[in-house]
């Protein structure tokens, strides 16, 4: 199955018209020069394909990652070639889309809000974990063939899909729900919060389950009950939100402060490099250390 | 096969808060969801809930304003009821935790939105639905909510009884992504769809890949009545390269609209004296369409947003989640420069018929959040009214599923007494090409079947379809889609005539021939992604028939609804619901009145200007 035959059309991924044709012509005729239409473009297909490939500096090279345990020739990773016609703008997963819906429907990557919101398109792309749509075309060395492949240190499920359920294990074993015991008395009342306290959270809420932190980290490759920078830094939200208590902080201390827990944490800050909305999470794995020894003192 | 009491389909806002409710009142709730809860696109929503909190606000004014925005198409037992039950929703999820913004006083923040009379949207800075989205997912963790991730609901287990409303749903069919197994989820108490968005069926919008309007066509083809489908909002400010939206925050912070002449063309063009870039969202993407058609857009294509007066300082306390979108899809800063913006796809105000428990006219059968029409949003949905939503229709969707007695709702749902039936006007045919092409709700001979028949029926019917689709070799279901998706947004986009909606049904029905001779690829049982699009795409071929029909009925124009041909809005006429019911493969169009009568009073249709 070769998949390294560019053959463009004019399609484009985003088309912007709005404007509701001012005279139409009747139905059948639009239908009639609309299947004509679609007649002379495939007959320019080819030409078009010729052409392409001599326009190869518009065209992208990806080299993707496959796999596929049952499917035969796929069983045996490898990589796949696409040319993808380049348009400004266009991200990595505009270009892999554009793969799957032009040459090859059986590619497979999780993609979803196309905007850095769903967390579904965390990929190793050009040796580093990044989210498919938020990453350019143009801030890679389009010069050679750009690499795709699934994230690093979690089991391939196919192609670029990866298993993340030890990643969800980790996120629900630092008990990631809000728990307190001051709720006022009043339905309609909400808790206060300063809005400095607000602020010291903010950045760790903004933690959308990518795993992009989780594959990056070399703790976590080598020991894999290590909770990890996004467990760590879900547990941080909730320590660090006054809203909980005091008591309650010991509480999310005790389970930080276990053996797989905070202390692993080298400081290689290769998680916080790689997160996509920014968190500081080796800051914040840093900062709980810190509680936890100050904490530590108080009970002595 | 698995067995809940009440099994939920979807894990965006209304369907996280339908659990919680349904699991809260005692049932044994599963979630079933195509995607893993986290990624669901209400982590997507920006703005803000509409809740009437502080002194000086009332639930009634925000009423009043959502009847208003509704351009008279909304049901006032249910608008009542959003605006009740958002205050108390609201504040249940500060108490869960949620991440609002605040006040000096540490209390919730508030700000002003398009069309309401206070500043009553409460925000978690230009993120609120990823703030709302996630806090909710963790009290379904906290409560140990059984949920089944990446499981594509296929079909529903329903009765075939000649009426749609003597018939009752008793579970699911799923596919398990990972592993290609069809299963059934049989459903002791309830099933509720929620789905959320059909966005896909246009190819210029803010929803994502997923929101392919899975549960609005599964209902329809079961029987339930879509309500209102021809009501599509086009959000003003989506970035034009990918549809990404830029929250209405933005201008309610104080963003100022700009054409090509540096004009702030909503006063100076006279689209809305009063409100200028807060008017309606309706109001706002016509204006800005306006502007392009007569040649005063930038590039012909889209006009500037600017915030820039507003200061770094505030920028990054409130809005600054659009610094990054700005910047990561558009290449814009929007601290230097002003940001270009254009109308796009944003969402649906119809979807499934449902009263105001979430009911639909099939026993055993809900609805709630984006994919259901109860209808809140009538012609126009305003901005906030989104979130409240989901929170207050997901849990009383949960809580009666699950047993509660909320009392009698006052929507009618079905072909009730006030059904008034009339005829398509379509240039073609439509509905299913082959009747019996195996997407009819499945069930078991001679009728009234017990659940566990019906449900056994059903998963074999999608089992030999799983295999049928397999086996095929036929082209490739993408251009099927980029068909549809290019004539909706030609043709039944902002502004809408009559032969162009002919046109998409035209096309649509071209589209839907060319689905016969649909192949996937793939031969795989692991994730195949190409089979779950495939029958993405078939909803999405019947939505988009169903909606256009709606459009071409409706010859008015009312909130985001224009007909070239009938260019006011008709109440003499057009004070009613739009109803298009699958018929089996024969839609049928109808209409119901709206509910203009409230609990104390009557809302008047009144001129709406801004």
């Amino acid at each position: 199955m070769s998949t390294d035959a560019p053959q463009t059309t004019d399609e484009t991924s985003e088309t912007s018209t709005e404007d509701a044709p001012a005279e139409a012509p009747s139905a059948g005729d639009r239908r009639r020069a609309q299947k004509q239409e679609r007649a002379a473009e495939r007959a320019r297909e080819e030409a078009e394909a010729e052409a392409a490939a001599e326009a190869a500096k518009n065209t992208v090279h990806l080299k993707v990652f496959r796999y596929d345990p049952e499917v035969e020739g796929k069983q045996e990773p490898r990589f796949d070639d696409f040319h993808v016609p380049y348009e400004k703008g266009m991200t990595v997963l505009d270009a892999l889309m554009y793969a799957r819906d032009t040459y090859d429907s059986s590619l497979t990557f999780r993609h979803s809000c196309r905007q850095a919101i769903c967390g579904s398109d965390a990929l190793f792309i050009d040796g580093s974990q990044r989210l498919g749509c938020k990453t350019q075309l143009s801030d890679l060395d389009m010069e050679t063939p750009i690499r795709v492949e699934p994230l690093p240190h979690a089991d391939v499920v196919k192609d670029l899909v990866v298993d993340m359920e030890h990643f969800y294990e980790q996120m629900e074993a630092v008990e990631p729900y809000f728990q307190t015991d001051d709720l006022p008395d009043e339905e309609l009342e909400e808790q206060r919060q300063s809005r400095e306290n607000r602020e010291k959270v903010k950045m760790s809420t903004r933690c959308i389950w990518c795993s992009a932190c989780m594959s990056s980290c070399n703790i976590a490759a080598g020991d894999n009950e290590y909770l990890g920078p996004a467990a760590i830094n879900k547990a941080y939200r909730f320590a660090m939100d006054e809203r909980e208590g005091e008591e309650m902080k010991q509480k999310r201390l005790e389970i930080l402060e276990q053996e797989h827990g905070v202390w692993r944490c080298q400081t290689q800050f290769s998680c916080t490099n790689v997160c996509p909305k920014d968190i500081p999470l080796t800051e914040h794995i840093q900062e709980l250390k810190r509680e936890a020894v100050k904490n530590n003192l108080k009970f002595w | 096969m698995h067995e809940h009491d009440v099994i939920v389909v979807g894990a965006g806002g209304a369907g996280l808060r339908a659990a919680i409710a349904a699991q809260e009142a005692g049932a044994d709730v599963a979630i079933v969801t195509k995607l893993h809860p986290v990624r669901s696109h209400t982590g997507a929503a920006e703005g803000g809930i509409n809740a009437a909190l502080r002194d000086g606000d009332d639930w009634t004014d925000h009423a009043y304003d959502t009847m208003k925005g509704s351009d008279y198409l909304g049901d006032a037992p249910a608008v009542e009821t959003l605006c009740k039950d958002s205050p108390k929703e609201t504040i249940q999820l500060e108490h869960w935790g949620m991440a609002f913004s605040r006040e000096e006083d540490g209390r919730v923040s508030q700000r002003p939105f398009g069309g309401l009379s206070f500043p009553r949207t409460t925000y978690a800075g230009a993120e609120t639905g990823h703030q709302l989205l996630h806090t909710m997912y963790e009290q379904v963790v906290k409560r140990g909510v059984t949920v089944y991730d990446e499981w594509h609901v296929m079909n529903l287990a329903v009765t075939d009884e000649e009426r749609p409303s003597d018939r009752s749903c008793h579970g699911v069919v799923a596919y398990d992504i990972k592993t290609g197994s069809v299963e059934g989820f049989r459903a002791n108490d309830g099933v509720i769809l929620a789905t959320g968005g059909l966005g896909q069926v246009f190819d210029h919008t803010t929803n994502a890949v997923a929101n392919t309007g899975d549960g609005v066509a599964m209902a329809y083809r079961a029987g339930v009545p879509m309500e209102d489908m021809e009501f599509i909002q086009f959000h003003p400010t989506t970035l034009p390269s990918t549809g990404v939206l830029i929250s209405e925050g933005v201008r309610g912070e104080g963003g100022i609209l700009y054409n090509d002449e540096s004009e702030r063309f909503m006063f100076e063009h006279g689209y809305a004296n009063n409100d200028g870039e807060l008017a309606s969202r309706d109001v706002v993407s016509r204006a800005e369409l306006t502007e392009i058609n007569e040649g005063r857009g930038i590039e012909d294509e889209y006009v500037h947003l600017d915030m820039r007066h507003l200061g770094e300082e505030r920028i990054l306390d409130r809005l600054e989640n659009i610094l990054h979108l700005a910047e990561d899809f558009e290449g814009a800063d929007g601290l230097e420069e002003p940001m270009p913006v254009k109308p796009g796809q944003h969402y649906a105000m119809g979807g499934v018929e449902t009263d105001e428990n979430g009911q639909t006219c099939i026993d055993g059968l809900y609805a709630a959040g984006e994919c259901a029409c109860v209808s809140v949003h009538g012609g126009n949905r305003l901005g906030g009214n989104a979130l409240p939503e989901l929170i207050v229709f997901g849990r009383r969707a949960g809580q009666h599923a699950a047993g509660d007695d909320l009392g009698e709702p006052q929507i009618t749902t079905g072909k009730s007494d006030d059904y008034e039936p009339a005829e398509i006007d379509s240039p073609v045919p439509i509905g299913a090409v082959d009747p019996d092409d195996g997407t009819e709700p499945a069930a078991a001979d001679g009728g009234a079947a017990d659940g566990d028949a019906v449900l056994d029926t059903a998963v074999e019917a999608e089992r030999e379809r799983v295999e049928e689709l397999l086996d095929s070799e036929g082209i490739n279901h993408a251009e099927v889609r980029s068909e549809v998706q290019e004539t909706m947004t030609a043709n039944v986009n902002v502004f809408r005539e009559e032969e162009g909606l002919k046109q998409a049904l035209a096309d649509i029905r071209d589209a839907r021939e060319r689905y016969q001779d649909v192949g996937v690829s793939d031969p795989s049982r692991t994730f195949n992604t190409d089979l779950i699009h495939t029958m993405e795409t078939r909803n999405i071929l019947d939505i988009a028939e169903a909606l256009t029909v709606g459009a071409l009925a409706r010859n008015e124009f009312r909130g985001a609804h224009w007909r070239k041909e009938n260019q006011i809005r008709d109440d003499e006429n057009w004070l009613k619901h739009t109803l298009i019911t699958w018929n089996d493969g024969q839609p049928e169009l109808g209409y119901k009145p709206v509910i203009l009568e409230g609990e104390d009073k009557t809302y008047e249709p009144k001129v709406r200007s801004y």
